[in-house]
């Protein structure tokens, strides 16, 4: 779609453009050529002399036990995280559309963990579970659960997971309950007349039909959990214990700005970029689905 | 409801209230511990509910900050981070309101290319490319420094694609009635785009608001300087240092601060909030 009517100015367009074009020359495409351009270079200790090497920094990374567990564990990390909140927000957008009555009052009450920072959402979580006052866990050692997350790196995981989780589940639940709220009254009720009770319709109507929300919410969970719980990790178990929470985007951080590692980190950087391209690829690929629906 | 099921209604309800309650509960333990003695809370099970000290804690961690762990006050690391996250959100959005009327209401040869190039920074975020972006900043000379906090963060592509989409809607009438009076481009722009934007400019600051005061890694990469510290950034260090000098009362009471101007304008604004959501991700 182009707009009929335009101007004509010839320099004005370019002077509205150069704020924006600036900043993205400078702090995005500038730093990202860098990370190409470094990721295949080798530093020698000193500083003192650099070796153009192609692909060995990406070869040394794959070998490399810790890169392939840091894989590991963002993979059980992202996929629990995703998972879990949007089952939690399906279930909870499901019973909020069924009741409608005090759908706004729900809605309200669920949505504000979206504003809390991922760090203090951590922080908020290692009060629940600290090994010396946690709530939860002084709970869990009522019942012969030894809780200490500093050292047993399930439990670390398991509660970055939960913090990653309660902050995401008032996003999904808003998408899910807009979704759902879209659907024509008039379907709901040709099904209810025809004998469908309220689950029957939920499994054979409202689930398929806001398959395209839930499918972009996945997309988006995926991102949040690679690149936007940082702040999670960092605050909760800086990666440990034994690296048992170390997911790609904390590597990067550590073995770059502590590790001081110049060409594999920037060989991480790429492969991680690698992956946003794929998913925003699929998240622009997809997109008109989505909207006939919404 | 289409039918009446009271109990399928009754087990809905529960559910519901059972969610709030569990999204509500480590907020709860939070406040109540900030309003606690330093002795109340050094061992489980600490105090559900409010101790005396709520309004001396908040004062001390504002004025004087957290006694054992070195840190500095933090009424001016909330200050710092409003600086940061009114900066970003007003950043993002002249820029990208800038580029949107430029891209669509112009032709001119590179138009695509700057599109394009705009489009590029989607899949770029900061935690992809930590050390070069870093090295360009320190290169700079914007360590430790308002702008180099926030003008690397204010390039905005989904800001940008929102009022491009936005400009195509407005009917084209209004451009050439515009032009037919003689006004131009920027007259146009200022007296009419201007205005009819003003409802996605506010849904889109309250977005932008809570995506600036919530940074965290791009603060801790950039400032090594305590009068730089934000407050969300801040709070890991005073985490790290509770492990050997617990100050738990304190800490809590620093959380709570850090979150309440984000969710206080998230439940305020609540219809800018839902619309700026909903349509950032269009």
């Amino acid at each position: 779609m182009e707009k009929r009517v335009v101007f004509r100015q010839r320099g004005l367009p370019y002077l509205l453009l150069a704020p924006q074009l600036a900043v993205t020359l400078v702090f995005f495409i500038w730093p990202a050529s860098q990370a190409l351009w470094q990721s295949m270079l080798v530093q020698d200790p000193f500083g003192l002399a650099t070796q153009f090497v192609w692909f060995d920094n990406f070869r040394a990374l794959f070998g490399n036990p810790e890169y392939t567990n840091s894989l590991r564990v963002t993979a059980v990390f992202s996929f629990a995280v995703a998972f879990s909140g949007l089952a939690i927000a399906l279930l909870l957008a499901a019973m909020a559309d069924f009741v409608i009555r005090a759908a706004t009052f729900y809605k309200t009450m669920l949505i504000w963990p979206y504003a809390v920072a991922p760090a203090i959402a951590g922080v908020l979580w290692l009060f629940m579970f600290n090994p010396a006052i946690g709530i939860i866990a002084w709970l869990l050692g009522g019942v012969g659960i030894d809780w200490n997350h500093q050292l047993d790196g399930g439990q670390a995981l398991l509660l970055v997971i939960i913090a990653a989780t309660w902050k995401q589940i008032s996003y999904n639940f808003l998408f899910f309950l807009a979704g759902m709220q879209s659907i024509p009254r008039s379907l709901i009720e040709a099904a209810a007349i025809d004998g469908a009770g309220p689950v029957k319709r939920f499994v054979t109507l409202i689930f398929p039909l806001i398959s395209p929300t839930t499918f972009f919410l996945l997309v988006v969970n995926l991102v949040y959990a690679f690149f936007d719980t940082f702040g999670i990790i960092h605050a909760v178990t800086e990666g440990g214990p034994a690296q048992a929470t170390t997911t790609l985007v904390y590597k990067v951080y550590r073995d770059g700005f502590i590790g001081l590692d110049l060409g594999g980190s920037a060989a991480q950087s790429v492969i991680l970029m690698a992956i946003v391209m794929a998913l925003t690829f699929v998240q622009f690929r997809f997109i008109e689905r989505r909207v006939q629906y919404a | 409801m289409v039918e009446n099921r009271p109990f399928l209604t009754f087990v809905a309800h529960a559910l519901l209230i059972l969610g709030i309650l569990v999204v509500a509960l480590p907020i709860w333990i939070v406040l109540v511990t900030s309003s606690q003695a330093p002795e109340d809370v050094l061992t489980a099970p600490i105090p559900m509910w409010f101790g005396e000290r709520l309004v001396d804690n908040y004062l001390a961690v504002l004025g004087r900050g957290l006694t054992r762990s070195s840190s500095g006050p933090v009424a001016p690391m909330m200050l710092n981070s409003l600086i940061m996250a009114v900066s970003i959100a007003v950043g993002k959005i002249a820029i990208s309101i800038l580029s949107a009327f430029a891209i669509v209401y112009f032709r001119f040869p590179g138009r695509m290319l700057a599109f394009w190039t705009i489009f590029v920074t989607l899949m770029l975020p900061v935690e992809v490319r930590i050390l070069p972006t870093f090295e360009v900043v320190a290169n700079l000379g914007l360590l430790n420094s308002y702008a180099g906090l926030t003008i690397p963060l204010i390039a905005s592509a989904t800001a940008t694609f929102l009022f491009r989409q936005f400009f195509m809607t407005v009917p084209d009438e209004l451009a050439e009635a515009a032009r037919v009076d003689g006004a131009g481009p920027m007259r146009f722009f200022l007296d009419i785009l201007l205005p009819l934007s003003r409802t996605n400019i506010a849904a889109l600051f309250v977005i932008l608001f809570i995506y600036g005061w919530n940074q965290y890694l791009w603060p801790l990469l950039v400032t090594t300087d305590e009068r730089y510290y934000t407050i969300v950034m801040a709070i890991q260090r005073m985490v790290t240092a509770a492990d050997a000098e617990p100050e738990w009362h304190f800490i809590a009471a620093v959380a709570m601060l850090a979150m309440l101007p984000p969710v206080l304008v998230v439940l305020l604004m609540q219809r800018w909030f839902v619309k700026g959501l909903v349509e950032t991700e269009k």
